[in-house]
């Protein structure tokens, strides 16, 4: 093909144009902004598990610019950054946001695997990095982890949360002994966060635990049910997240496996995971640390000031408020704007910085009046964080899916994860990355 | 008219051998040079740091690895991911047992664990040829990646099989973990690059790269004339994995900080990474740093336009930037089906008679 | 019958109808392989575009499956249409290698614009296809076989035996079969290579809706369709990148293969080696018959 002088221009000046484009727009609106990065994914395979949740973050937000002018008078501006679930895109996310404006105040990906990147990140910025129920557990240990918070549970808690399920529905720990437990996981840092756990309690309580993991996408679990089938375990936890959810669902149907002995974690109880399953997903269950549904002042008030104005991020969203990933969202959101309040108050500024955000975090205290406040009464436990104990108070909750009415319900009280079994798992694991990294845990008197 | 070879004449062979014969290429390549050490290293933060430069010179690095195996030897490659994937743990486990071992070393040795390694899964390549050869470097992607997950050695026994690069120094300079200034990373993944350039450039004009060329044109007749098939490919299949490991180390030790096998080094790593050399142009050292520019920048460059330029929302911009990348792709090979360095070299020869055509 | 034994039945089973529904994504890429000498990288993504299609236009314009069976069928037509006449002629006589590039190139094409169109939620895809074990065998034999996976065996031969009737009986069949053994010698009888394009990318676009519906019943409609591809990957290899035939014998091998080792050997070893058990069966096949399995002996000359 012939080349012409017109095609080298526009080479030309589509290179230069290129080169001026990879510059980060500093986002600067009028007046002063609270910078809170959204690194979300609403594109690839992940994208059912993120939109939910996104929109959940964002539309919190939405609703405290609508509805009372920001936080004390300062508007917060959410920035939306499309990772696809990618590590990368997600370091790129990262770099480009950290310094909008006068620079982010907190991050929160969604995704184990950017958590693991942006540890050493953050703690290097001072920004902090908010992980709700997932990321690293032993990030709980404040003394090393400066700047990363994982309220108000982590993947550790939510084992011994299904296994204290399981021991109610058997009728006692005792009752443990010799049962069978598989673990059906993405293999990935995500899906193998639980093993150590389990096999503390696997050890401590005597019941067998058989582990079953699975490749990313996640299509094709002919071979891991045909196991199930085999050993018939009592029961089946499953740490799935994406596709993966759906076809284990339908597969364990499709062995008669009892769907009220399937415990998956709360990554694995969205309604997307169980939707496509149809009726085969009735009495599905999942541990949960929200409360589901739409029923809540705040709800209400996202449909008339964010919808309502038409002021969403994805209008087409409405009819779908209250989704389990969807209050996580809203969980995370009400977190930070609650940690940025305090920063504004206790440092009398309009203008926190990430450390100050950091330290009210530290000291960030959510009781059950202050979420009826908030309009979210009964929505979740109550948060108290502090430097070294950097979860909390834990409430976790057993959820199962009705294929008829299309819905979760709560069918166990907020119970308490085994602090006893996990505590000494996370000293070990947060020493052994301070080892690695030296790291000395600061000193929190 | 400013490009134009007329009146430089050679008078002995080493001018007439010199990589870059023309004087105006050799101005050119020098003020690049220039500009890359002394210009960008002070203008560079963070974001650029990060997000531009630092992937920009590990992926050009892993393309030319790449490269000199399908582009240069004409053996099909599946399997970089993994290959980076033997580099990426290697430097972690160096840099884990040996805390006082300078990460340069570092960066050399995993490059030589994983030519080692390379080599191994090159062997088939003796009996299968074509596009059947992306089995055996896809069984290294998937086996590979499989064992580094399970094996618990490989992450020195964490948690959750995420390994964490912690801080080293090469010549007492900090160039890993978060702490380390961007600048010396940024020089650190510079010096590499271009002296990976310099030889790779060097090996692929000399004998060993003829032979790799003879046997990619066709291998029956490269070897009647005294090629020896096991020699040469296997060799590629080394220096291949040798660039492509260092790369690794790279990525992971000095880019990415931490790495969780599945993700980083999943299979479309590797598929990029062949866009990439195919984009840029096979069989061309320029065309890896073009075509890792292209893959890597155009995102970048379209959602900045997208969503901070024309305010859409990021699931749009990514969309259309896919399909946009798509067109581009389709379009570039419809133009000039020979990547983009071919590109290039046609724009050198305009300009030679530029403005004087015919 | 034995427990073990009817347990080692059942993965085999399994594996035989696992690899039928890997047979059927494999089918596609020989198709347009075979007539074209593409490996066509957008194989994967054209059967999530048109799964979805197929879903989307149900769910948008209301329309029932039967209706909407015919409408993503056009569609795909149209695609194939359209890629013959923005790509494919333009790249005429190009090394195969920038023809798999372009293909890629059109995967992001799809990948993008499929989710524009429709969303990138999940989208149930229920067309009464029956789903879950068959009771008769798990009540009367006790072994646990899919009915879903039953149906697909069911319309995997269908499908074969169309296209063999296809390829072998009418004009068109021994045109592609010219164009496939030689493109010049084709073009010098006078056949239209750009209509054969077209013919052949629309009934790998129509293999690729079948495809897609059949894993699409299984896990809903989403992005992680176009990744079952990957699973493909092996299957061609194995069978050939030309043989219809290989390509539901490799998908058999590569299913049988994979559930065995991972059910027997799995748990040896930490389990979730089936993906790369499946390339080194290959692997070993290969060293064997470096042409695959039914693939045309190469023979080179200087």
């Amino acid at each position: 093909m012939k080349f012409t002088k017109a095609k080298f221009l526009t080479g030309m000046a589509s290179g230069l144009l290129a080169a001026t484009l990879l510059a980060p727009v500093a986002a600067v609106a009028d007046g002063h902004e609270l910078i809170l990065p959204s690194l979300d994914y609403r594109t690839g395979p992940y994208a059912p598990g993120g939109i939910p949740y996104a929109n959940g973050y964002a539309d919190y937000f939405a609703l405290l610019n609508e509805r009372d002018g920001g936080i004390n008078g300062v508007k917060a501006k959410v920035v939306p950054c499309e990772t696809g679930y990618n590590t990368k895109k997600g370091v790129e996310c990262y770099e480009k946001t950290k310094n909008i404006g006068s620079g982010a105040l907190a991050y929160m990906p969604l995704s184990t695997g950017i958590t693991y990147q942006l540890i050493p990140k953050v703690t290097a910025d001072k920004i902090p990095l908010v992980t709700i129920g997932y990321g690293r557990t032993s990030a709980r240990n404040g003394q090393v982890f400066e700047y990363v918070f994982n309220p108000p549970a982590t993947y550790w808690d939510g084992a011994t949360v299904a296994i204290k399920h399981v021991i109610d529905s058997e009728g006692g720990a005792d009752k443990l002994k010799g049962k069978k437990i598989a673990l059906v996981y993405h293999n990935s840092a995500y899906g193998k966060e639980p093993i150590r756990t389990l096999q503390a309690l696997s050890e401590k309580m005597g019941f067998e635990l058989t582990l079953l993991p699975v490749d990313h996408p996640g299509q094709e679990q002919k071979a891991t049910w045909l196991q199930v089938r085999r050993n018939r375990p009592d029961w089946v936890f499953m740490w799935g997240w994406g596709v993966m959810n759906q076809v284990a669902i339908k597969e364990a149907a499709s062995i008669r496996f009892p769907m009220e002995k399937f415990v998956g974690v709360w990554w694995s109880g969205g309604e997307n995971d169980v939707l496509p399953a149809g009726k085969d997903a009735h009495g599905y269950k999942s541990v949960v640390f929200t409360a589901v549904g739409d029923g809540f002042q705040t709800h209400e008030d996202i449909k008339a000031y964010v919808y309502g104005k038409g002021k969403a991020v994805d209008a087409s969203f409405e009819e779908r408020i209250g989704e389990t990933h969807y209050n996580r969202g809203i969980y995370a959101g009400a977190l930070v704007a609650e940690a940025i309040r305090k920063a504004m108050a206790d440092n009398d500024t309009k203008k926190p910085t990430g450390v100050m955000v950091k330290d009210a975090f530290e000291g960030l205290e959510i009781s059950d009046e202050r979420w009826a406040e908030l309009g979210l009464a009964n929505f979740t436990g109550a948060v108290k964080l502090s430097c070294a104990d950097h979860r909390g108070p834990s409430k976790i909750a057993v959820q199962q899916w009705d294929a008829e009415a299309k819905q979760w319900s709560i069918i166990s009280d907020f119970v308490e994860p085994m602090d006893d079994v996990t505590t000494p798992l996370i000293k070990a694991d947060s020493e052994a990355y301070a080892k690695e990294n030296n790291i000395t845990p600061r000193d929190c008197k | 008219m400013f490009y134009r070879e007329t009146g430089q004449f050679k008078t002995n062979y080493s001018d007439d051998r010199a990589i870059f014969p023309i004087a105006q290429d050799r101005y050119g390549i020098m003020i690049l040079l220039a500009i890359a050490f002394f210009v960008i290293p002070f203008t560079v933060d963070d974001y650029w740091g990060n997000a531009i430069f630092l992937p920009l010179l590990i992926y050009a690095l892993i393309a030319m690895g790449l490269n000199v195996l399908v582009g240069y030897c004409g053996q099909i490659s599946l399997g970089t991911a993994a290959f980076m994937a033997v580099g990426s743990y290697a430097s972690f486990k160096l840099m884990t047992s040996f805390p006082g071992l300078d990460f340069s070393i570092v960066v050399l040795m995993s490059g030589l664990i994983t030519a080692v390694v390379g080599s191994l899964f090159g062997l088939p390549s003796l009996r299968i040829k074509g596009f059947y050869l992306a089995v055996a470097t896809l069984a290294a992607q998937f086996f590979i990646i499989w064992l580094v997950n399970k094996v618990e050695w490989f992450y020195n026994y964490s948690a959750t099989g995420q390994i964490n690069a912690p801080e080293r120094t090469a010549l007492m300079f900090p160039v890993t973990g978060p702490n380390a200034p961007i600048l010396y990373k940024y020089f650190f993944c510079l010096i590499i690059v271009v002296l990976a350039a310099l030889v790779t450039k060097n090996i692929v004009r000399g004998r060993i790269g003829r032979q790799w060329m003879a046997i990619r044109d066709m291998d029956i007749a490269a070897e009647l004339i005294g090629v020896r098939p096991l020699t040469t490919k296997l060799s590629a299949f080394a220096v291949s994995s040798f660039l492509i490991g260092m790369g690794g180390a790279l990525y992971f030790g000095v880019w990415l900080g931490a790495a969780e096998p599945t993700e980083a080094f999943g299979i479309d790593q590797s598929f990029l990474i062949l866009f990439m050399i195919i984009v840029g142009g096979l069989g061309t050292i320029l065309g890896s740093f073009l075509g890792a520019a292209f893959l890597w920048l155009f995102p970048i460059a379209f959602k900045n336009f997208m969503v901070d330029g024309l305010g859409l929302s990021t699931a749009m911009s990514e969309h259309l930037q896919i399909i946009l990348m798509g067109g581009l792709i389709i379009f570039f090979l419809i133009v000039e089906p020979h990547g983009l360095a071919r590109l290039w070299q046609i724009t050198k020869e305009k300009l030679r008679i530029w403005p004087f055509p015919h | 019958m034995s427990v073990e034994f009817g347990f080692f039945l059942e993965t085999v089973i399994s594996g035989l109808m696992a690899g039928v529904m890997y047979a059927l994504v494999a089918l596609g890429f020989v198709l347009i392989f075979k007539a074209s000498g593409i490996f066509n990288f957008a194989q994967g993504v054209m059967c999530l575009f048109a799964a979805l299609t197929f879903v989307g236009v149900q769910e948008k314009f209301g329309l029932p499956a039967w209706l909407a069976l015919p409408a993503a069928v056009g569609v795909m037509i149209l695609l194939a249409w359209l890629i013959e006449r923005l790509v494919l002629r333009h790249l005429v006589n190009q090394d195969p290698i920038i023809l798999f590039m372009a293909t890629i190139g059109l995967a992001y094409v799809l990948e993008g614009l499929g989710d524009l169109m429709w969303g990138s939620d999940v989208k149930l895809l229920d067309i009464g296809l029956p789903q879950g074990a068959s009771d008769y065998m798990l009540d009367n034999f006790n072994l646990y076989v899919e009915k879903l996976e039953v149906v697909a065996a069911v319309i995997a031969s269908i499908l074969v035996a169309a296209l063999a009737v296809f390829f072998q009986k009418t004009r068109v069949g021994r045109a592609l079969r010219a164009v496939a053994d030689d493109h010049q010698a084709a073009l010098s009888v006078g056949i239209s290579l750009n209509t054969i394009w077209v013919i052949v990318w629309s009934v790998a676009g129509i293999v690729a809706l079948v495809a897609g519906i059949m894993w699409g019943s299984k896990s809903g409609v989403q992005f992680s369709l176009s990744l079952i591809a990957l699973k493909a990957l092996p299957v061609l290899i194995l069978g050939g990148f030309t043989s219809i035939p290989g390509a539901i014998v490799g998908g058999l091998i590569i299913g049988v293969g994979e559930k065995v080792a991972e059910v027997y050997m799995g748990p040896f070893v930490g389990g979730a080696v089936e993906n790369w058990f499946a390339y080194m069966l290959a692997l070993a096949f290969l060293l064997v018959r470096p042409q695959g399995l039914f693939g045309e002996k190469i023979i080179e000359r200087v």
